[in-house]
């Protein structure tokens, strides 16, 4: 019996492992390849660097035309988090407490914004921006991605929402809290989590999305995924320049999943669990 | 301080929640609102509070008007059947919050606080969160919340309902204590008659909306106006038998007694605890079939069908019986009321009226 326990444990360690090393192959080579000079990756197969260099970091890391990337964007990115939360707040409170007419058709209409590519509005935004001279603004970017984030957010907090007892808000209302203050001072501590796991959602949507936000940017707005799509020049690809940047994209996303990981599985199920 | 409602009524979407409705509580008065659940304590209580908004009617404090009045600024207190406490502060804040909104200097505050919290047997849980105290404990702390602004109305919603049957003797025996220390009109609905004798005061029974007796509780129990009062007041709920009525002899089956009441058709009503199954003198012996025996300890529920009725028994002491047999039981005449057909009181049991 023993011994059928302990092979059946190596069997699963054995997947695990190599399901772990399919997960980890593509991160670890882009590391690899961040720490590697354009010679050696281009010159020789290695599984690690022969002679790790750290400048493809320095590069990114003092060339403002690399780090600016980040820069913009992180504010459009924070921007719209911002944004999106301090809109889906009262939205998804109203949802969850108050029944109006057509609240459950326009509860689901929200969703159905997501169901759109991207693409479909780049022209639009593109067009509208330029007319009313918001193009190439880190607001543009971040108003554009509110119309995937927003409805985003307004579910998943909405969900956590419910789970609080409407007995709360009356008994907060009958100890003489106006709304506003009970809003802030008991709800949302309540729905912390959920808040946390929204914000997520929008870091995250806006820090990948690359079509809108190369599209309603040129110069002053570039975000980090466009700078790196444009880095062809008449010397070739800068492949190490290229996967260092690479790494320092992934940092931001990591960080915030950590922050969020415990609830991260509610936020996926919209709050409903 | 009283609190007056005329004509209140509710309706939602068409369908009516609550029929006009009047009461009037008199000041330090303990109200119980008494009625089965869906009966519309709940929505009555919520009119009270200023939480819903009566669709007629109007409502007083001290008699002023104040229907359609912001709850903030009602200064009522109200604890529901679920333990609602503020989650995220510790439970000296949950019961601070109510007179920091007051604007009350910190010292009073503290004092108050503390002198809640030791009536209520919470000063060892102070720094504590709600959520790691038992549920008794969270509402000792949603009661210390409510009676500490010294608000002149406290709605005390189902308040013992979700707790265990210990902690449900205790906080019934406090009630009463907090409420003569509190001089505020108490209310408090509830679904068990037992509770509503307990706590005394007056007591409305409620049934599908409808206000259907106001008075003290007492009174209300031993001389309910109609059949449907004394339903709900009584658990298990009453037996009913009609009654044949004839040259001032009342008959029930076999047996029959004297009323002075003219003749004609009634329904009989008596309460449970008042069959026997021993031969009392002056009782009228019945003949019953035995459905089915509870048995709960000290005391045996005997479900009976006599005729077209069904009856429930409560018996002092285990009794087997074995099912379906043919058993007598013994009532005394002097506890039976008698309703007329539709419903109302024609005579009370001769047992209440002497007491």
């Amino acid at each position: 019996m023993a011994a059928v326990a302990e092979s059946k444990g190596r069997g699963a360690a054995l997947v695990m492992v190599l399901y772990l090393l399919f997960l980890m192959l593509p991160i670890y080579w882009l590391l690899n390849m961040s720490l590697k000079t354009n010679a050696e990756i281009l010159g020789t197969f290695s599984l690690w660097p022969k002679n790790p260099t750290l400048a493809n970091y320095r590069t990114i890391l003092t060339d403002p035309s690399w780090y600016m990337g980040y820069v913009n964007s992180l504010i459009y990115v924070v921007m719209n988090t911002v944004i999106s939360i301090t809109v889906a707040l009262p939205a998804a409170y109203a949802f969850s407490r108050y029944r109006f007419m057509g609240d459950k058709h326009l509860f689901f209409w929200l969703l159905t914004n997501r169901m759109a590519p991207a693409a479909v509005f780049a022209l639009p935004f593109f067009q509208l921006y330029s007319s009313i001279g918001l193009f190439d603004t880190h607001i543009a970017v971040a108003l554009a991605h509110c119309l995937f984030n927003v409805p985003l957010a307004v579910w998943i907090l909405e969900g956590f929402m419910s789970g609080v007892p409407r007995e709360i808000d009356e008994t907060a209302y009958i100890d003489g809290y106006s709304f506003p203050r009970f809003f802030v001072k008991i709800f949302m501590p309540l729905i912390a989590s959920g808040i946390g796991v929204a914000a997520f959602f929008c870091f995250m949507f806006s820090w990948v999305e690359l079509l809108l936000s190369r599209t309603l940017t040129s110069v002053n707005a570039k975000p980090i995924a466009a700078t790196m799509t444009r880095t062809v020049s008449a010397s070739g690809l800068d492949w190490g320049v290229l996967a260092a940047a690479g790494m320092l994209t992934i940092i931001p996303g990591a960080l915030v999943i950590w922050f969020v990981r415990n609830y991260i599985a509610k936020g996926f199920a919209l709050g409903r669990v | 301080m009283t609190l007056e409602l005329r004509g209140v009524a509710k309706s939602v979407g068409g369908r009516v929640h609550i029929h006009p409705t009047d009461l009037a509580m008199q000041p330090g008065s303990m109200n119980v609102l008494l009625g089965p659940t869906l009966a519309g304590k709940t929505t009555l209580m919520r009119l009270m509070a200023g939480l819903e908004r009566p669709t007629g009617g109007r409502l007083f404090w001290n008699g002023k008007d104040v229907t359609g009045q912001r709850v903030q600024d009602r200064k009522v207190a109200m604890v529901y059947q679920q333990f609602i406490n503020y989650p995220s502060m510790n439970v000296y804040d949950n019961i601070a919050s109510p007179l920091r909104l007051m604007g009350m200097a910190r010292n009073e505050i503290d004092r108050r606080v503390r002198e809640t919290a030791e009536m209520m047997r919470l000063t060892p849980m102070l720094e504590r969160r709600p959520l790691e105290l038992s549920g008794g404990q969270q509402q000792r702390c949603a009661l210390a919340r409510a009676l500490v602004k010294g608000a002149g109305l406290v709605l005390l919603d189902e308040p013992l309902a979700n707790l265990d049957y210990k902690l449900r003797e205790e906080l019934r025996v406090e009630i009463p204590r907090i409420f003569e220390e509190s001089g505020a009109i108490f209310v408090y609905a509830t679904t068990e008659p037992e509770e509503a004798l307990l706590l005394g005061g007056n007591t409305a029974t409620l049934w599908e909306g409808r206000v259907t007796q106001y008075g003290p509780t007492p009174q209300v129990y031993r001389a309910p106006q109609d059949a449907v009062t004394a339903r709900i007041f009584s658990d298990p709920p009453m037996n009913f038998s009609t009654v044949r009525l004839s040259d001032g002899q009342a008959a029930i089956g076999q047996a029959s007694w004297q009323a002075d009441l003219s003749d004609g058709e009634y329904m009989a009503g008596f309460r449970a605890a008042h069959l026997s199954l021993e031969q009392v003198s002056g009782a009228l012996p019945l003949n019953a079939v035995l459905e089915s025996v509870e048995i709960t300890g000290a005391q045996t529920f005997l479900h009976l069908r006599h005729g077209p009725d069904k009856w429930v028994g409560l018996i002092d002491g285990v009794q087997r019986r074995e099912l379906g047999q043919e058993l007598t039981v013994w009532l005394d005449p002097a506890h039976i009321y008698l309703f007329t057909p539709g419903g109302e009181l024609a005579r009370a049991a001769p047992y209440a009226a002497a007491a």
